[in-house]
């Protein structure tokens, strides 16, 4: 076996015991919390009958090691099971959200990660002059300040005093794609400015260290362009960072983005899991906290498997 | 009004004119724009309903764990989409009387141990199913029994035995008397649903002025108006109501017209609201209330003087003032307030420092008293502790404060410990409230109140019909919780929500829950 595919073999079996660890984890945390789900169902109207029905008929009265490893067969089977507050099967339920939390963050990539790295470049090329200074400057105040003050500001200035967006986010299977375009156009923005330092400082930094090495002097001897010399060598030897920084990036914008889905109405996944945990939904938490896993565990995968195949040292190990 | 001004507003009115274009002209008259924001309100509301379009709401409290089984409705969206689809046998008024929704009409024996409902000729469920007196009882019955998940069961305990007479009729048996019978058949979890709903709960089947067209819980719900609706009830063709549950968004949301009417405006923002052009904000007083809620069988609570220290330490007008923002009114001590039939004032308590440290003293306790509180205890409840503390302070009594966590307050904190913050949105009728939590049997006293005096008030008042022995009977309870009660109610919270110039027709001081007892959207119009 090419010891590339054992590496990947190696990397998705460690993925996938992370991922159980995860569920186990996940259910412990839902277990130690104080009420249970007929409690929080019931909220201020429980009466001790109501508790006890509700109990009764959510399998709640089983031991926590019993309802885990049920819960465990079923995902294996590929069921996720029915979520305990509203009797849905959650596959179906989450199925959606999970739609719109990707197309959000899909848009959010597609306009952030290019620009990013637009800009990283483009502050290496005019390094320590005003373009890299205001680009810096920029995207560092962007960062610090926290997302949904940017979000309330945006939906000031552009939904409420120019009336040039929508600050209602919400996305339905009616509207065509232009009208979800247009909804989701508030949010893209506000993701993109949290994102985009992040990224561009690390394109940055990656470039202007590779910029140090002896063989870019040597390009510079042979009189080759500034450009050519990143395009050529110095972006290809700092595209492993640059893919760990956009692929911690990625994810976040797939599971960091409650507050923002909270603030722009928007249904995804963060309020889906917001809701359940409060109401001590285990199943639903269970699935949501595996996806979340999923995706942080498989972008974090795919970085190492780039960083590993871009770099020859990493690729024939001695 | 000069002629010109006349002539644009009827104009703007029939549509001809943009309403944007009528406020310049106004401007231009030297009219401002919030007096031509009124006149032109006026003069739309005067034109009488229209009926057509499409009304928005952004509602606050909904939930992707929500069911559409009305017996399981706990939230406002829960209740408003409930209002859309279905409907109780009976409703309460604008200003608190009852009026038949499924039952056309309904009469008591003298002694109002057995009631008699009929059942409203001809109407028919979105379905196409006529509504039959089986199925009013199948629906009832749904709610009772000790195995029911349904919020409404405890109103249920005191019904013996239903039974159908004929087509149309329904007859009630009651364990005791009780004349506020049909208040407590207008709560919101007992709609009628074809078989009772037994079959499928969630179906959202009902006889209500609107269909559902859309359900994404928690998200956002789409009614089309019932064409077969027996009433004259619903002026816009389509009602959406998405649910926004940040403060912040859904103000921007009516502010920026993607809304026509919110709920649940906070009351810190909601001068600054009212100000923003095209907006008004609707103030509502309610039966809803912040309490202190100390447990009278719990020490150092079990000695009335502490309790009485307490209430005479907490300063009511502050509070109202610093908490509600103006947008409420002072408690008594009591749960009852105007917005409740057969209310008797009594004398106001006020802050009195001296009156406390009396009272503190002669109870003999001199220790530190413990209160616990959270945010979602009532909105501000930290706040409120806090100047409660200074205004015990004053009193020189030593009030420590204990902030616990949102989550699981309910179920820890709130009718377990012994002296915490927390909220009751009110009941239509004051049996209705004091058998909710006052009574000593009752599965919520969350105050452990315990008086034989009141108890047997209690029953006597829910069994007499004649009005004026009745409110003589609950104003004596009244003053004995008033007096002896661990509920100390600083406040009563109004309903503050808020509609764009872009539909008219709200109708200020309605009883029940907030926008209008959640008939709003339906009777209010697209302008």
């Amino acid at each position: 076996m090419s010891p590339v595919v054992k590496l990947l073999a190696q990397r998705i079996a460690l993925g996938l015991l992370l991922l159980f660890l995860v569920s186990i984890l996940i259910f412990v945390g839902t277990i130690i919390l104080p009420g249970d789900v007929a409690q929080s169902i019931l909220g201020q109207s429980a009466t001790p009958e109501a508790l006890a029905n509700l109990r009764r008929d959510l399998g709640l009265n089983d031991p926590p090691v019993t309802r885990y490893f049920n819960w465990l067969f079923g995902v294996l089977q590929g069921d996720l099971g029915t979520a305990l507050t509203s009797g849905q099967d959650i596959a179906t339920q989450i199925g959606a959200r999970l739609g719109n939390t990707l197309f959000l963050a899909f848009w959010a990539a597609v306009i952030s990660v290019p620009l990013a790295i637009f800009l990283g470049l483009l502050a290496v090329r005019y390094r320590d002059r005003w373009p890299d200074k205001l680009i810096s400057g920029v995207t560092l105040a962007s960062i610090s300040v926290p997302e949904f003050v940017i979000a309330y500001v945006l939906i000031f200035f552009v939904a409420v005093k120019l009336r040039w967006g929508v600050s209602v986010a919400t996305i339905n299977d009616s509207m065509s794609l232009g009208d979800k375009l247009y909804a989701i156009a508030l949010p893209v923005a506000v993701l993109t400015l949290v994102v985009l330092a992040h990224m561009m400082r690390m394109t940055r930094a990656a470039i202007l260290n590779v910029m140090q090495s002896a063989y870019i002097e040597t390009a510079e001897l042979k009189g080759l362009t500034m450009f050519t010399i990143i395009r050529r060598h110095a972006f290809p030897n700092s595209i492993a960072p640059i893919v760990n920084v956009v692929m911690l990036n990625l994810a976040y914008l797939v599971v960091g983005v409650v507050v923002i889905e909270v603030v722009f109405v928007y249904p995804g996944m963060g309020q889906y899991l917001v809701d359940h945990v409060s109401k001590r939904d285990v199943p639903v938490v269970q699935a949501c906290g595996l996806i979340f896993a999923a995706v942080y565990i498989g972008l974090n995968l795919v970085a190492d498997v780039v960083s590993i195949l871009t770099n020859p040292r990493l690729r024939h190990p001695k | 009004m000069n002629d010109e001004l006349k002539y644009l507003l009827a104009r703007t009115v029939q549509g001809k004119h943009s309403r944007r274009a009528f406020l310049g002209r106004a401007g231009a008259l030297g009219v401002t724009a919030a007096m031509a924001n009124t006149m032109l309100a006026t003069a739309v509301r005067a034109q009488g309903p229209k009926k057509g379009g499409t009304l928005r709401m952004g509602l606050q409290g909904g939930s992707t764990t929500d069911s559409m089984d009305p017996a399981l409705a706990t939230n406002q969206v829960a209740l408003m989409v409930i209002r859309l689809w279905g409907e109780p046998l009976v409703e309460l008024t604008d200003d608190g009387g009852i009026e038949g929704k499924v039952a056309e009409s309904f009469e008591s024996t003298p002694d109002a141990q057995v009631w008699t409902f009929k059942v409203r000729k001809g109407i028919t469920f979105s379905n196409g199913q006529p509504v039959t007196a089986t199925d009013v009882v199948e629906s009832l019955d749904r709610h009772s029994g000790e195995d029911t998940k349904s919020g409404a069961l405890g109103i249920m305990r005191g019904i013996k035995a239903m039974r159908t007479e004929g087509e149309d009729t329904v007859v009630v048996e009651l364990d005791t008397p009780n004349a506020d019978l049909p208040y407590l058949l207008a709560d919101y979890h007992l709609i009628i649903q074809p078989g009772g709903g037994k079959d499928a709960p969630d179906a959202a089947i009902g006889t209500g002025p609107y269909v559902m067209k859309e359900i994404d819980m928690g998200v956002r719900f789409v009614a089309e108006k019932n064409p077969n609706y027996w009433g004259d009830l619903g002026n816009a063709d389509v009602l959406e109501l998405v649910v926004i549950n940040d403060n912040t968004a859904r103000v921007a949301a009516l502010q920026s017209g993607q809304v026509d009417l919110i709920d649940r405006v906070p009351p810190r923002t909601a001068g600054l609201v009212a100000r923003a052009p095209g907006v008004t904000v609707h103030q509502t007083s309610g039966p809803g209330h912040y309490v202190f809620i100390m447990h009278c069988n719990t020490a150092p609570f079990d000695n009335n003087d502490v309790r009485l220290a307490l209430k005479y330490a907490i300063n009511r007008e502050e509070l109202v003032e610093k908490i509600l923002f103006g947008y409420g009114s002072v408690g008594n001590d009591t749960p009852i307030n105007a917005a409740y039939p057969l209310f008797t004032e009594m004398e106001q308590r006020t802050y009195d420092p001296d009156k406390a440290k009396f009272h503190m003293q002669q109870s003999g306790y001199d220790g530190a008293i413990l209160l616990r509180t959270s945010e979602n205890s009532f909105p501000g409840a930290p706040d409120a502790s806090a100047l409660f503390q200074q205004s015990c302070a004053a009193a020189g009594i030593n009030l420590e404060i204990k902030r616990e966590p949102n989550d699981g307050y309910w179920s820890e904190v709130w009718n377990v410990q012994p002296f915490c913050t927390s909220y009751w949105g009110g009941r239509p009728t004051q049996d209705q409230m004091y058998t909710t939590a006052y009574l000593s049997t009752a599965d919520w006293n969350d105050t452990k109140f315990n008086n034989e005096q009141f108890d047997q008030l209690l029953f006597a008042a829910r069994a007499e019909l004649d009005a004026g022995k009745r409110k003589q009977m609950y104003a004596d309870m009244g003053t004995i919780l008033h007096n002896e009660g661990g509920l100390i109610c600083p406040m009563f919270n109004d309903f503050i929500d808020a509609s764009s110039d872009r539909i008219a027709g709200w109708i200020d001081d309605t009883a029940g829950f907030a926008l209008m007892n959640s008939y709003a959207p339906h009777r209010m119009w697209v302008v």
